[in-house]
């Protein structure tokens, strides 16, 4: 079992990479923004299987700081000014 | 009993990761912002509700489920809040014809 769920952090991990592709291609500011979104949430599940996996309970408290982290960046963004 | 919640939580995590990959395949793919921003919410809510779902049989008494919880609703709650902000910044940049 603690295979298969790091493997599948580990596959969580990949993807949202995969996903940061959209920050070279842009366009808009707000389509690179999605793309960090995709990478906090992605982060914050491939913690909790990788918390699972080890039983170590800290981890899940670092995702939930990550959570937490992940909505501050886009509503900073959405308030910028000139954004 | 033990194998029974191995299998779930098996095929909860593995549909989150499909909800993450298509949420990933979509935010490529899609041909404008909001399109893109509807793959992403997908992602957010669903994946990873379901690797907390997943998860939830494995936890370590009340307080860890609570805790994983927590995290699920806390990604919500933050998740619906900036949709909103990045679609209206996103009109900003560039007005419906």
């Amino acid at each position: 079992m603690t295979e298969f769920l790091l493997a599948a952090a580990g596959l969580m991990v990949v993807t949202v990479a995969i996903g940061l592709l959209r920050i070279l291609r842009g366009p808009g500011d707000a389509d690179r923004v999605m793309a960090v979104q995709l990478l906090g949430t992605g982060g914050i599940a491939a913690l909790l299987l990788a918390g699972a996996a080890t039983g170590e309970a800290a981890r899940v408290d670092v995702a939930l700081t990550l959570a937490l982290l992940a909505a501050f960046t886009s509503i900073a963004f959405a308030k910028a000014p000139g954004a | 009993m033990s194998a029974l919640l191995d299998l779930w939580t098996i095929v909860a995590v593995s549909s989150g990761a499909l909800f993450f990959l298509a949420g990933t395949v979509g935010l490529l793919r899609f041909p404008d912002t909001l399109t893109r921003l509807h793959a992403l919410t997908k992602a957010d809510n669903l994946g990873l509700g379901l690797v907390v779902l997943g998860l939830l049989p494995r936890a370590e008494g009340l307080l860890a489920a609570a805790k994983l919880l927590c995290v699920w609703l806390l990604v919500i709650l933050s998740g619906a809040t900036v949709s909103q902000l990045i679609a209206r910044t996103a009109r900003r940049e560039r007005p419906p014809a």
